[in-house]
Order: C-alpha cells, then structure tokens, then sequence
C-alpha cells in the first residue's frame, strides 16, 4: 500500500476521481443553486418536491436526460456534429488540473498554471462553432459566428486585466500567487477585478451577454439541435466553466484557500460560490446587449480601461 | 466575386412560425446581411379559423364566446364591443351599476393585457425576472376575475343588457388588496426593468412618425406612443368614460422606448379608473331585461371601443333573422401589424424582436 500510495500512476488516478467527482456534484449544486436563486428574485419557490428543497432536482434531470433518445437530425455533418460537445466539454475538465483548492489540494501546480488555465478556456470555442457549423441550421450557425466573435473580443480584456495581477504577483504560478495574497489582490487591483468579472461572464455567454443563445432571437444558439444527454453536456460545461471562472477570480483577488478558523477547502468554496452566486445574481437582473453593443463595449471602453489599469499598476510598482 | 456577393444577399431567415418570440403563429421572413435586416416579409393566417364566416352561421348569443378568442388577453373588452354593438341595434339602455361594473372589468382586463405585454416584452429582451414579478400581479387579477366570471381567461361575462353576474363582497375585498399593492409593484417592477442595458436597447429603434400613424392606420399605444393622441375614451366617450377623469399618455419621439412608456403609463391610468368607478358604483340592478331570442331589426351597426391594444370596430349587418348576415371586425392588432415591414430594414436581428414586441399582437385576433 505504501509503495502504490507513492507511485505516479496512483496519483494520476486519484486525481481523475478527484477532478469528476468536483465536477458532477458541483454541476449538479450549480444548477440547483441558480433554480433556487433565480426563483427568490423571480417571487416563487423554485424547485421543491424532490428532496429537501428541491436538493436532488438536479440529479433526477440528469437521470432523464440521459434516458432519452440521441437524435441527429437528417443534413448535419455527421462526424463534427456528435464531436462538438465534448469538445466543448473536456476543456473545462482540463481546466481543473490547475485550480488550487488548498495548499496540497491541487492536481498539478504548473509554474505556468495560469497561461495554461487561459490558454485551454480557448479550445472550448472551436466545440462551440463546430456545433454551430455541423448542425446545418441558420440559428445555429448565426449563435456560432456571434460566439467566435464574443470569444475574441472578450479574452483580451480577461488577460490584460490577470496581467495586473501578474505584475505585482511576479509569478504565473497559481499557488505562488495565493501565497503572496497577505492583503487580497481585490484591494490592490479594484479595477482588474471588475473587468475580470465582466469579461468572464461575457466569456460564460450567460446574459447580459448571452447573445450566441439569446433564445428569444436565436432560438437557443448554437445548441439548437442538440438534444438529449449531448444537450446535457453543453449544459454541464457552462455550469462547470462557471465554478471555474469563479474559482480563478477566488484564486486570483480573494486570496485563494486563505482564511482564518475553517480549513482552507473551506474558504475556497465560499469564496467561489460566492462569486457564482454574483454571476447568477447579475444574469437574473439584467437584459440581454445586442451584439453590435456588446462589441463596442468591449472594445471601446473594457479594453482602454485595462490597458489604462496596467499601466497605473506598472507606474505605482516602478515608483514604490 | 460577384456570386458570393449574390448568396450574401440571399440569406434569408425564416422566424416563426414557431418561434420563441413572435408571440404564436406569426412569420416573418428576413433577409439578412450579417447581423443586419436588409428586408421583411411578415406571413400571416396560420391560425386563420374563417370565424367571420363563421358567425353567419350562429345566432347572436353562440356569437359571444367566441368574441373572447380573438384577443384571449384583453377578451372582456372584445364582448364589449360586440354587445355594445348589438345594444345599440335593439336601442336598449343599460343600468348604471352595469355601465360601471364594465369599466371596471374593462379596465382590470386592460392592466392584466398590459401588464402581460411588459413581461412578454422583456422576455424578448432577454430578462426574465420582470415577466414573473408583473405576473403575480396578473395572477391576482386572474382570481378577481374568476371570482366574479367563474373563468381566469375567455371569460364570456357581457350580456346584451347589463353583465352575466353581480360583483361579489369577496371580489371587493380582492380588488381593494390588488389596488394596494400594485402601485407599488409598478414602480419596484419599473426600477427593475429600466437599467442601462434596457434603455441602451430599446431608445431610438422602430421610430413610427405621426404621419405613418395616419397612413397605416395604428391605434392605441402604438400610436400614442407616436404623440398622437387617439383614444377612444377620451375622443368618443362611451359608457361613462366622460364622468371620470383621466388622462392619455403620450410619447414623444414614437420609438420602442416610449411604446413602452405609454402602457406603463396607462397601467396607472387605469388603476385611477377603477378607483373611481368604484367610488361611483351605483346601487340597483346589474342588467336590463332584454329578449330571449335576439334579433337584431335589419340594418348596419357598427360599434368602436378602445381595446388594450388600440380601436376595435365590431360591424354587424342584419336581415332581421337571429343571424347575422354579415360579422366584420375592425381589429387593432392587424392594423399595428401592418407597420412592421415598413420598421425592420436597417435594424439588426436582435431589434426585430424588440421592435416586433412593441408592437404588440395577439395572433389569433390578426388571423381571425
């Protein structure tokens, strides 16, 4: 037992288990969460006939959406078309071997980690435009060109305002970063905080920019014909990304697992879900942008406000 | 060069018939470059039921369910033109108590109407939350109604003469709690709705200018919206809409913006209304005898009242039998519909839907 606690192949197993087992009972948490929220600010209850509250909601839909029938419609691209939800899907998986939940508690501590973290976020959107694309259909090649669009526009203000972060961290080591986290970078870095935000529910598509599956324009977007446990997959990878962007802003400006009295996995989950519930919040209270509106967002304010952030950080840090 | 050019030009999108936000049946065909709407064919009759030739076929009274689905929202105010059209051929005099207890009907089903509209609208924008909190306030109306009528929605309570029922003390108690709190939810609902997002999409698309009022012949918020002010209640007063006091919002400019304006407005309007219709409701009789068996003296009649969502004319024509020999409606939603081409080129595909919902149309009342 000893010997294989220490082998590398133990590790990788364990790891997986550990990395699917956050991911589904997060996924299943997620969406009961904004179920719930969203019912308080819309004055009704939300689920509430299956367990506690509604506690297993989540998992019963999931059952059933597994026990449905996987149709592919006729005049689809038969080979990208089964392929576009996982690869929307496994990114999100990827994304996880960085997330420092604690100190030990991390799947590999990468001294790139958090290029890495951004870098794989990208891939998601070739799933995404490969299922708009595949599915033959007009909604969901418009859901697949608005997201590439929004996905481009949007990474460079999420890395323009980390880069402030990185400059005063002087690492892209996450748990470097977390430990050098004595006064939250939140307090330092108002400005990237609130960019971050913004860009990463814009990257999420949940409204106010949820335009690639604005269902009142679009139908649903890109996942328009997808159904069934493919549908489920998309579905479970918008959660996921959500705890993630979530866990990195937690990573990133509120000091990671750190924290007084309760153990540090703890802390960083209720600073996580802390910052989705933010997320939810904001997607209950807000209109949808139109897409020419989004990008002048973007690239005429988001972007100089960032640059301008960067640049007041490099200043403040040369000087002092 | 030239050939892609050609399938740039030709890529067409078929919203509707049965899509989330063209409000049923609705078609419209756009033909679009990119994100932008270069033109529009809008498509109707797929709930086309032929209930105008239908009619010929019932008696006068079969007639009066049927009223109620044409517009299934503000359908009290649709048995309010056909029965005022029909009072008006026998020449009989309703009570007081029955004129008042139709306005109040009349007007708790314009707010219900309204009310609807903004949560529809805003869930074409893409928010949710202000459909559910402007439906609970629906909801409590729904109950007064069924209270009163036995039915939440299609509630065939007019009768030539007067009203199928008496207001009831539980009613009375329903409505003063409803007129209590739904100020409030106006402004709170208001406060919600109308962040940067909200008016960053909705000012300065779909203008309507005065003169497209006139020509296309729009009615009620639609037109108000334009500041053009036409509302029956004020211009034609009928029933006892001349002895309450109220006033005709208007917009300014005529784009999405003040269309939802003016029914915000007119929701507050109309709670003045029911307010004072209720302090004026008379004691007596809440219907006049009229005949068993209803036949209408030959002859054209024709009756007009403002609807939630503009002019409806109900015209009748009879040969002196118990049906009718010709049934035409006058609708308002048609009408407003007509406009819609005439706004979409040049808008993007995200303002189709904001601009088609301001429009407002209930479609099985367009395709009759």
């Amino acid at each position: 037992m000893a010997a294989l606690t220490g082998s590398i192949f133990f590790n990788i197993i364990l790891s997986i288990i550990g990395v699917m087992a956050v991911f589904t009972i997060n996924a299943l948490f997620a969406v009961w969460l904004e179920r719930k929220v969203s019912a308080h600010i819309q004055l009704r209850l939300g689920p509430m006939e299956v367990g506690f509250h509604g506690a297993i909601q989540s998992a019963a839909d999931g059952i059933k959406l597994i026990g449905k029938e996987i149709i592919t419609p006729q005049g689809v691209d038969k080979k990208l078309f089964p392929l576009a939800p996982y690869l929307v899907f496994f990114p999100s998986l990827l994304m996880f071997v960085v997330i420092p939940f604690s100190e030990k508690l991390q799947v590999q501590d990468l001294n790139i980690g958090l290029l890495y973290f951004f870098s794989i976020s990208c891939i998601a959107t070739i799933g995404i435009f490969m299922a708009g694309w595949a599915s033959n259909n007009k909604y969901s090649l418009m859901g697949a060109v608005r997201s590439i669009a929004q996905s481009i526009a949007y990474e460079i203000p999420i890395i323009l305002s980390i880069l402030g972060v990185i400059i005063i961290a002087q690492s892209l080591k996450l748990s470097d970063i977390v430990a050098r986290q004595d006064i939250w970078f939140l307090v330092l870095q108002p400005v990237a905080f609130i960019i971050y935000i913004i860009a990463a529910i814009a990257e999420l598509n949940r409204t106010p920019f949820d335009i690639p599956e604005a269902e009142s324009e679009l139908v649903a977007g890109f996942h328009t014909e997808y159904s069934g446990m493919r549908f489920a997959i998309f579905f479970m990878a918008e959660y996921t990304n959500m705890f993630l962007v979530a866990a990195m802003a937690t990573t990133l400006f509120l000091g990671g697992w750190r924290g007084p009295i309760l153990p540090p996995v703890v802390w960083f989950f209720i600073k996580t879900y802390a910052i989705v519930f933010l997320i939810i919040w904001v997607r209950w209270a807000f209109p949808r942008l139109r897409p020419d509106q989004l990008m002048n967002f973007c690239w005429k304010f988001l972007i100089p406000l960032a640059l301008l952030n960067l640049l007041v950080t490099t200043f403040v840090l040369k000087l002092f | 060069m030239d050939t892609v050019k050609e399938i740039k030009k030709d890529f067409f999108i078929n919203m509707g018939p049965q899509h989330p936000s063209t409000h049923g049946v609705l078609r419209v065909v756009l033909n679009v470059e990119g994100e932008r709407v270069l033109s529009s064919e809008t498509v109707l009759g797929y709930a086309h039921r032929g209930v105008e030739k239908m009619a010929e076929s019932k008696t006068y009274v079969q007639m009066m369910p049927v009223m109620d689905r044409f517009d299934y929202v503000s359908s009290m105010l649709f048995e309010w033109g056909y029965v005022g059209a029909m009072e008006r051929a026998l020449g009989i005099k309703i009570p007081e108590r029955a004129e008042y207890i139709r306005v109040i009907m009349g007007e708790l089903n314009r707010i219900a109407s309204h009310l609807l509209w903004v949560g529809a609208f805003l869930l074409d924008l893409g928010a949710f939350t202000p459909f559910l909190w402007v439906f609970d306030a629906r909801e409590r109306i729904m109950d007064m109604f069924e209270e009163v009528t036995g039915q939440r929605m299609t509630n065939n309570y007019f009768r030539v003469g007067g009203v199928k029922d008496d207001l009831t003390p539980q009613f009375m108690k329903m409505l003063d709690e409803f007129l209590k709190m739904i100020r409030e939810r106006m402004k709170d609902t208001e406060e919600l709705i109308e962040s940067i997002i909200f008016l960053e999409r909705v000012k300065d698309i779909g203008f309507i200018t005065k003169e497209d009022v006139v020509n296309y012949s729009l009615t009620g918020p639609v037109a108000r919206g334009s500041g053009v002010s036409y509302d029956l209640r004020k211009n034609e007063p009928y029933s006892v809409y001349d002895k309450i006091d109220f006033e005709v919002p208007l917009g300014e400019k005529g784009d999405c913006y003040d269309r939802y304006k003016v029914r915000m407005k007119e929701v507050i309007q109309s709670v003045r209304i029911v307010e004072q219709a209720l302090n004026l409701l008379p004691e007596g009789p809440y219907a006049e005898k009229a005949p068993k068996v209803i036949k209408l003296p030959e002859g054209e009649y024709y009756n007009a009242v403002e609807t939630s969502r503009g002019l409806l004319g109900v015209y009748l024509q009879s040969d002196g039998s118990t049906k009718p020999a010709r049934f035409k409606l006058r609708d308002p939603a048609f009408s407003n519909l007509s406009i819609l081409d005439k706004l979409l080129p040049g808008n993007k595909i995200s303002d189709v839907v904001a601009i088609l919902g301001s429009i407002d149309v209930v479609i099985p009342e367009i395709d009759r």
